[in-house]
């Protein structure tokens, strides 16, 4: 058996933690998540299953559903993100396969995001720097897809608001990092 | 230029990247006994309209969906936006 430590998408040992005149960056190394895509003539079927999954509810059209464990967020047409905790899903993608059957493609993701966490009074002003996606008309629960510094990135209005969740691409995690924190500095 | 997605609403044009004519979508029949000229006209002929364009555009920087955008090439105002699937799917494409 290999002896390997686990490291964040950062390359750290514990979860990285900077905070700006009171707005806190935190790297989010505690996210399992999976990409569901309807299969062409099964999108009745897939919608029933995500249904089942998150209480009754399928993200619409840029939204999310927010709950525990399981969560997701719309990210095309008849595609979404679930993702769920690490601890305690690492096997998402192989538990909606058995799920979803061939009603969808599902493909796993964990290890393709960084998540960050942007909570804090200055959040709206950052993410307002960082890319052209309307934040102060966003609700709790709004997901949008938008380009942070180049790099594809999802943002998520949480709940409370002032909260946003950022999933950029892992293998650029430091230089999305670098633009968030360089933000914060700037607008706060 | 805002291009007025069909889904998520209007959104600034940097978020798109220009993929072409959208006669893209009818990729001609390979078996045809003029696939060699439809192929060359698919491939290299292009209309260049200075009025009213049917392009493809890609909605790289957000839900990477492919849109069909009828746009004027002299004034850039853009009348009609639809998703390109549909567009496909309506033409017998995408089975």
């Amino acid at each position: 058996m290999h002896d390997l430590i686990a490291i964040t998408a950062l390359g750290g040992l514990e979860p990285r933690v900077d905070t700006v005149a009171g707005t806190i960056l935190s790297e989010n190394p505690g996210l399992a998540l999976a990409s569901v895509h309807a299969r062409m003539g099964h999108e009745d079927a897939c919608r029933a299953h995500l249904a089942d999954l998150l209480d009754g509810q399928v993200p619409e059209v840029g939204r999310t559903v927010l709950r525990d464990p399981e969560a997701a967020f719309w990210t095309g047409p008849d595609q979404w993100m679930v993702g769920a905790p690490f601890d305690t899903h690492e096997d998402l993608a192989a538990e909606l396969k058995a799920r979803f059957g061939d009603t969808a493609s599902v493909s796993e993701q964990t290890d393709a995001w960084a998540c960050f966490d942007l909570r804090g009074p200055g959040m709206a002003a950052v993410i307002e720097l960082l890319c052209p996606i309307n934040i102060r008309q966003m609700q709790t629960g709004d997901a949008q897809r938008t380009s942070i510094h180049h790099l594809g990135c999802f943002v998520l209005r949480r709940d409370p608001s002032d909260w946003v969740r950022i999933l950029g691409p892992r293998a650029s995690a430091t230089s999305l990092h670098h633009a968030v924190l360089s933000a914060m500095r700037s607008a706060l | 230029m805002i291009i007025n997605h069909p889904l998520l609403g209007p959104r600034d044009s940097s978020e798109f990247v220009y993929m072409g004519d959208a006669s893209l979508i009818e990729r001609p029949d390979p078996e045809a006994e003029t696939a060699a000229s439809d192929f060359v006209e698919y491939a290299y002929l292009r209309d260049n309209p200075a009025s009213w364009l049917r392009e493809l555009w890609f909605h790289e920087g957000g839900d990477r969906s492919w849109l069909v955008v009828t746009r004027n090439t002299v004034t850039h105002e853009i009348s009609q936006v639809e998703m390109a699937r549909d567009v496909a799917r309506s033409k017998g494409r995408s089975k």
